[in-house]
């Protein structure tokens, strides 16, 4: 840390010769006051552009979200009307269409999290050896996270496609029949959870990778030693040592799978963008952007799911936070 | 413990490895087929040659050059943005200070908790009443400086940057800025290289609240094009050819970038996590 007090400057720089100095306080230069100055704003001038930007596309909108929240506002209206308390809250909470997208959220949030998290391990561990041409296999790893999101939609679209797809395809040559990847609710979780799977593994094996390069190799010499196998050691000795970069990697995940819009609005065959022709697929982001097009009150309501949105992600990522903590103290 | 690999080890990697790279090989075979071929329920498996017939098809479609050049504008201003703000910010929370240093920091950690991105219309009713609706500007501003990008800066200089070296600039009289400038900048090169790149593809890659700001604009970037195109008058949906086509099109420009620093993204990902 650098201190730089009136005193610091005054005699570091000699500006100040000491038989001119009054005793008890030195007057100072015009210069040195501008340094002072310097010294004592400079640091709030640096930080302030985050916490404008922050206002801007934070705070504001997510404040005046919770007020809208609490009022109604015709479509058409130029400015909100009545406050109507907590009857945007209850609408929300008691259409059919926002409690399956609850619903969807979390199913592709699950089947997307929990093989993502187990296969980014294991390929991690795989990583963690003396490979020759490490450098490729790290990028190649990494090739789907260039892949945007939109792209990766419409490519899953086309290799889940019900009639021409890939997929599909395969199944008839097994001498089975194809799925309804659109229509079948469980399985277009599963494309979709695919295209977040595919996309944010390789990244996800590269920081638990620099979190098992940090691991000591004596642990695993003396675990050799002990007779331990292979699968044995990355189970007793890489998993537990990888803890915090876990947690971390699964708190992230939490957060930005349950806020998932790209993958099922691109997925959808329809144009009304509703995630399926029944709601199948609509994610609760969805819900929200849809929400804001409706007819009655779209404001207020999407605002509304918006904050229900926004409680939802912060409580499942403190909980999955506490979760993962109380299943390493457990173990340990 | 044999940290040799074993044929298994690369045998399980190299599986994973086509997994990774076979979607990309899927579409380019799509966009490279005819629109019947590719609808045909037995799917190909090797290229056609129609690629560059489906690509006029999409020019034909969405304005790509515009939407191109537009996504390399935005990303690069995002990017260069974000670097220098967010270095500005990281040096003063490492290095400098101030009263309040410690609890700002750990709110701008908390910041990144919460999905801002959500409150879309407001945030739509804000654009528009500054006048940005629909304009480059208005995708930039999210991104002139990040809360990732504060931390990320800030726990690099804490230890790439000694104390010493700033202490003897100001004494040699040098302003803040300069300090900053003359000395944390230099220190930070690595960091903020790695910054700008994750940034550019995090720009790049961003979908939603272009598709919501850029809603009936001239101006897309790539990614809502990819939108645009999908829902093209009477072609769109059914057409996988064109849509494969357009997504490879879509894709090629930042795999020239991964080809060119996928290196330092591998690094800075790695370096991140240890970091972070």
């Amino acid at each position: 840390m650098i201190d730089n007090t009136p005193a610091s400057v005054g005699t570091a720089a000699g500006a100040v010769p000491a038989e001119t100095a009054p005793p008890v306080r030195p007057r100072l230069t015009f210069r040195q006051r501008l340094s002072l100055l310097d010294t004592k704003l400079s640091p709030y001038v640096y930080v302030l552009p985050f916490f404008v930007v922050f206002l801007i596309i934070g705070l504001y909108p997510l404040g005046y979200s919770a007020y809208l929240s609490f009022f109604s506002w015709p479509r058409f209206g130029v400015a909100h009307g009545p406050g109507v308390g907590w009857a945007n809250y209850s609408h929300v909470l008691h259409d059919p269409i926002f409690r399956k997208a609850l619903v969807n959220t979390l199913g592709i949030f699950v089947i997307s999290s929990v093989p993502q998290i187990i296969i980014a391990t294991i390929v991690a561990a795989l990583l963690n050896t003396e490979l020759r041409g490490r450098t490729w296999w790290r990028m190649s790893v990494l090739s789907p996270f260039v892949v945007a999101p939109a792209a990766t939609a419409l490519i899953f679209g086309s290799l889940f496609a019900d009639q021409s797809g890939l997929v599909n395809g395969a199944l008839h040559g097994l001498g089975l029949s194809g799925v309804d990847w659109h229509a079948n609710r469980p399985a277009s979780w599963l494309a979709i959870a695919t295209m977040v799977n595919w996309r944010w593994t390789g990244y996800n094996a590269l920081i638990l990778l620099a979190a098992m390069q940090a691991i000591p190799n004596e642990l695993y010499e003396a675990a050799s030693l002990d007779g331990a196998g292979r699968v044995r050691q990355f189970l007793s000795i890489t998993v537990p040592s990888i803890r915090p970069t876990l947690l971390f990697v699964i708190v992230t995940s939490t957060i930005g799978g349950l806020h998932i819009f790209t993958e099922p609005r691109l997925f959808d065959t329809n144009l009304q963008h509703q995630g399926g022709a029944n709601y199948e697929f609509q994610t609760l982001t969805m819900y929200v952007f849809n929400t804001a097009n409706s007819s009655t009150d779209p404001y207020p309501r999407a605002a509304a799911a918006t904050w229900i949105e926004v409680l939802l992600i912060i409580a499942v990522s403190l909980g999955s936070f506490l979760l993962t903590r109380a299943a390493q103290r457990r173990s340990s | 413990m044999a940290r040799r690999p074993g044929f298994m080890t690369y045998a399980l990697l190299a599986a994973f490895v086509v997994g990774s790279v076979f979607p990309l090989y899927w579409s380019f075979v799509i966009g490279s087929v005819t629109k019947e071929r590719a609808a045909a329920s037995t799917p190909p498996l090797v290229p056609g040659g129609h690629f560059f017939e489906n690509a006029r098809r999409v020019f034909d479609q969405i304005d790509f050059w515009s939407a191109l050049g537009n996504s390399v504008l935005i990303s690069g201003i995002s990017a260069a943005s974000v670097v220098f703000f967010s270095t500005l910010a990281g040096f003063a929370f490492a290095k400098l200070r101030f009263r309040g240093n410690g609890p700002m920091m750990i709110f701008i950690v908390a910041t990144m908790t919460v999905p801002t991105q959500l409150a879309l219309i407001p945030m739509l009713k804000e654009f528009s009443n500054m006048g940005l609706s629909g304009s480059r500007a208005a995708v930039i501003l999210p991104w002139v400086v990040t809360a990732f990008g504060v931390f990320f800066m800030r726990q690099y200089l804490v230890d790439a940057l000694p104390d010493e070296l700033i202490e003897a600039a100001r004494v040699d009289g040098a302003s803040m800025f300069r300090t900053f400038w003359s000395i944390a900048v230099p220190a930070a090169r690595p960091a903020m290289a790695i910054l700008g790149l994750f940034t550019f593809m995090q720009v790049w890659t961003d979908f939603m609240w272009p598709l919501v700001v850029l809603q009936g604009s001239d101006v897309q970037t790539l990614q809502t094009a990819l939108d645009h195109l999908k829902i093209a008058p009477g072609q769109g949906i059914a057409d996988m050819a064109l849509l494969q086509a357009g997504t490879v099109m879509a894709t090629v420009p930042l795999f020239l970038l991964f080809f060119a620093a996928g290196r330092q993204l591998v690094a800075g990902i790695m370096q991140g996590a240890i970091k972070g």
